[in-house]
């Protein structure tokens, strides 16, 4: 089976790629990336005055199998990941039983060997049920196929067992990601401490209880000489702290999500629960500090924390529903509709915040358009405008914070494994 | 000016002319309960629900009392004897409520937005009788009626809120009500029991009872929940009336025609004297019997509102 993606803008960092060109793919492989291919195609794609990329790499979603399949399934959360371009996904561990063994390995690893539709990379937890307290064999685990560690959901509050964790890693040369958050600072907040959780009587949860922890964590990763992915990063303390890390040369990366860089936490005022999530929307100077970070490079990643819930699970008091959002869907055009349109970003950074870096950072062999890699490519509209709605999303829950927006950009292909998917709406 | 609204959930989303509507509504149901025969028939054939998951007793019984005053039937729903105790939503039960086709449901809940939230699920109007720490608009607006009564205005008037801030539904309404309405308004507190950022609704913090009372023209005296102690620092309480109770000896350094206002229940000793709560510059029990008209004010327009866009809507 041969595929020709014919006259579209190609953009590949890992390359140095940015130019109107044609892509072969033969056996779900990438053979030929070039000016003019003159080849005899099975199928052709057309994409003049389209945007092609490598397929997005979301290293933060939660699948939810085993254990709440009601939520999502391995099968319903990639098909929603292909939906918004992301061919490869790190799924986190705070399923049920949580990835804390190679026998929970394993029933995971089956899950997607039965439904995954994009390639799935499994983020182990740290400690045993992700209670921060006995560590898990990481070795192990990692030699079964484990891509990252993670108690997501939870930080490691012991110094002593997250320090012992990140001194395995360094040795193994694995990537602890941490939730950085303190609990005894956040403990049952459920909005941004500030205005906003007092105009609205509800419990807030400081911006210190995230930077704090990042800190924290930070100094650790220093003392063990390992690498750390500060995953969902909010405020803007924690940005600076990042940034001053990285100058001093500690090997951290970190992540934030399209709400953060979307939203204040002024979306929360008619206590809407599709804008609850951990971290908290912050204030409109967060949100700034957020997206200058994303402009000049502080921030590596952008990864969805993709979190579905069910209705039921979201459409009550405020304080009784679920933290998080869906994003897979969404990630893409909202990031060109908030950083690349407002030229806070060129797609060359796009591609390598929503693909290339995350890559690089788990160690994976995606994020490219080299010739011989998977085919993992999507031909995306720049230009198309289109309103997120609930029954437009593939993911089993529709817990989003862009449902009513306008975005803009719109994935026409996704290629994953050279299978195509084309999208209408 | 018009009320077009089908619920009342805050003071906070409410226009000045809004508030000032329901008090000049409220002031001409006053006369209702003076009457020999307490009764007029402006709600007759309409079905007040008083669903409260929380124990209250006053607001409840005000809210009934009200209602009956217009001639509406009023069920009394408490979370002990409902369904809530088997699990059912506060969605579903609303839902149930209307099903039952009542009219108006006054909702009492411990958690902040509960009346928001239920008054998207619901076409019937919903009036919020205190949600979580969030708002207690028939308290403030009750407090801000007897202050207009007693001292013939708002605007200009300096008041100071007075008790565990961080945590009052009531404080939040009248702070809302009352710099809507051109009253300058003090809190006052220890520092733990005020929540952060809340000069940015246009008030000013002190920790000094002393400060609070100087100048002002009235203080509304919050009661101290110390049921909640353990979960915030919460002062010990005779060490809060040492350093925050209203006394005879603190109001006679405050201006001479001060007035004293609590939305009950009083902590007598803890908030203030029985002296003061009895006393001369006490409007507390004025405060309950103007509770009734103001209520009666909201129930009326509420309802008056939503059979407008029902009708609206059928056209």
């Amino acid at each position: 089976m041969k595929i020709l993606i014919k006259s579209g803008r190609v953009i590949d960092p890992a390359n140095k790629i940015d130019a109107v060109m044609d892509i072969l793919v033969e056996d779900h492989k990438i053979s030929k990336v070039a000016g003019h291919i003159k080849a005899e195609a099975d199928k052709i794609i057309p994409a003049e005055n389209k945007i092609v990329l490598p397929g997005l790499v979301d290293m933060h979603v939660h699948l939810r199998e085993p254990g709440r399949e009601d939520k999502e399934t391995v099968g319903s959360g990639t098909q929603a990941a292909l939906h918004g371009g992301v061919t490869s996904i790190l799924a986190m561990p705070n399923t049920t039983p949580a990835v804390d063994s190679v026998s929970h390995l394993k029933i995971v690893q089956d899950a997607i060997k039965k439904g995954g539709q994009a390639n799935v990379f499994i983020c182990a937890a740290i400690t045993q049920g992700r209670r921060g307290q006995e560590l898990n064999d990481l070795v192990g685990l990692k030699k079964e196929g484990a891509a990252a560690f993670s108690d997501d959901g939870a930080s490691v509050d012991s110094d002593a067992v997250m320090l012992e964790a990140l001194r395995i890693a360094q040795k193994e040369k694995l990537l602890v990601i941490c939730h950085s958050e303190d609990r005894r600072l956040s403990c049952q907040g459920v909005v941004n401490l500030g205005l906003t959780s007092t105009r609205l009587g509800l419990r807030g949860i400081s911006a210190e209880s995230e930077y704090k922890r990042v800190s924290r964590d930070i100094a650790l990763a220093k003392e063990a000489g390992a690498s750390v992915h500060i995953a969902h990063v909010s405020c803007k303390e924690s940005v600076e702290i990042i940034s001053r890390a990285k100058k001093a040369g500690v090997k951290v990366t970190c992540e934030t999500a399209p709400h953060y860089f979307t939203f204040s936490e002024e979306a929360v005022l008619g206590y809407d629960t599709n804008f609850k999530m951990n971290p908290p929307l912050r204030s409109k100077e967060d949100m700034l500090a957020i997206r200058k970070a994303l402009s000049n490079g502080t921030i590596d990643v952008i990864a969805s924390d993709h979190a579905p819930h069910t209705e039921n699970e979201k459409d009550i008091e405020f304080e009784r529903a679920e933290f998080g959002v869906v994003g897979l869907e969404t990630e893409l055009a909202a990031a060109i509709t908030e950083l690349i349109n407002n030229n806070l970003l060129d797609w060359e950074r796009l591609v390598r915040l929503m693909s290339l870096s995350p890559s690089r950072i788990l160690g994976i062999d995606k994020g490219t358009l080299s010739p011989g890699a998977a085919a993992d490519i999507i031909v995306v509209d720049p230009e198309k405008a289109w309103v997120v709605k609930k029954e437009g999303l593939l993911s089993k829950s529709q817990n989003s914070s862009f449902v009513g927006r306008s975005l803009r950009g719109f994935v026409e292909y996704t290629l994953c494994q050279g299978k195509v998917h084309k999208w209408n709406s | 000016m018009n009320w077009a609204r089908k619920d009342l959930l805050g003071l906070e989303e409410l226009s000045k002319e809004e508030l000032e509507l329901i008090l000049s509504t409220a002031e001409s149901f006053k006369e209702v309960s003076t009457r020999e025969i307490k009764k007029v028939p402006a709600l007759r054939g309409k079905t007040v629900v008083n669903l409260f998951y929380e124990p209250s007793t006053r607001t409840r019984v005000s809210f009934e009392v009200a209602a009956k005053r217009l001639s509406a039937d009023v069920i009394n729903i408490a979370s002990e004897t409902s369904s809530v105790k088997k699990g059912e939503t506060l969605i579903d039960t609303g839902r149930n409520i209307e099903a039952l086709k009542a009219d108006i449901i006054v909702v009492r809940h411990n958690f902040s937005g509960a009346a928001v939230i239920l008054s998207r699920h619901v076409y019937l109007s919903v009036v919020n009788a205190g949600d979580g720490w969030h708002e207690h608009p028939t308290q403030a607006l009750l407090d801000i009626f007897t202050l207009k009564e007693k001292l013939g205005r708002v605007e200009g008037l300096n008041v100071s809120i007075v008790g565990d801030i961080a945590h009052s539904r009531v404080a939040r309404s009248n702070i809302w009500g009352l710099t809507k309405l051109g009253a300058r308004v003090t809190v006052c507190a220890p520092k733990l029991l005020i929540p952060p950022a809340i000069e940015e609704m246009g008030v000013t913090v002190t920790h000094n009872i002393d400060e609070a009372l100087e100048n002002a023209d009235a203080v509304n005296v919050l009661r101290m929940q110390f049921e909640r102690d353990g979960e915030t620092a919460f002062p010990k309480q005779l060490e809060y009336f040492k350093e925050f109770g209203i006394t005879e000896e603190r109001l006679k350094k405050a201006k001479k025609d001060i007035i004293v206002m609590h939305p009950g229940p009083i902590n007598r000793g803890i908030e203030m004297s029985s002296a003061v709560a009895d006393g001369a510059h006490s409007v507390i029990l004025e405060q309950v019997t103007n509770g009734i008209a103001v209520r009666m004010a909201v129930l009326f327009l509420v309802a008056q509102a939503n059979e407008k866009i029902k009708n609206e809507n059928t056209h």
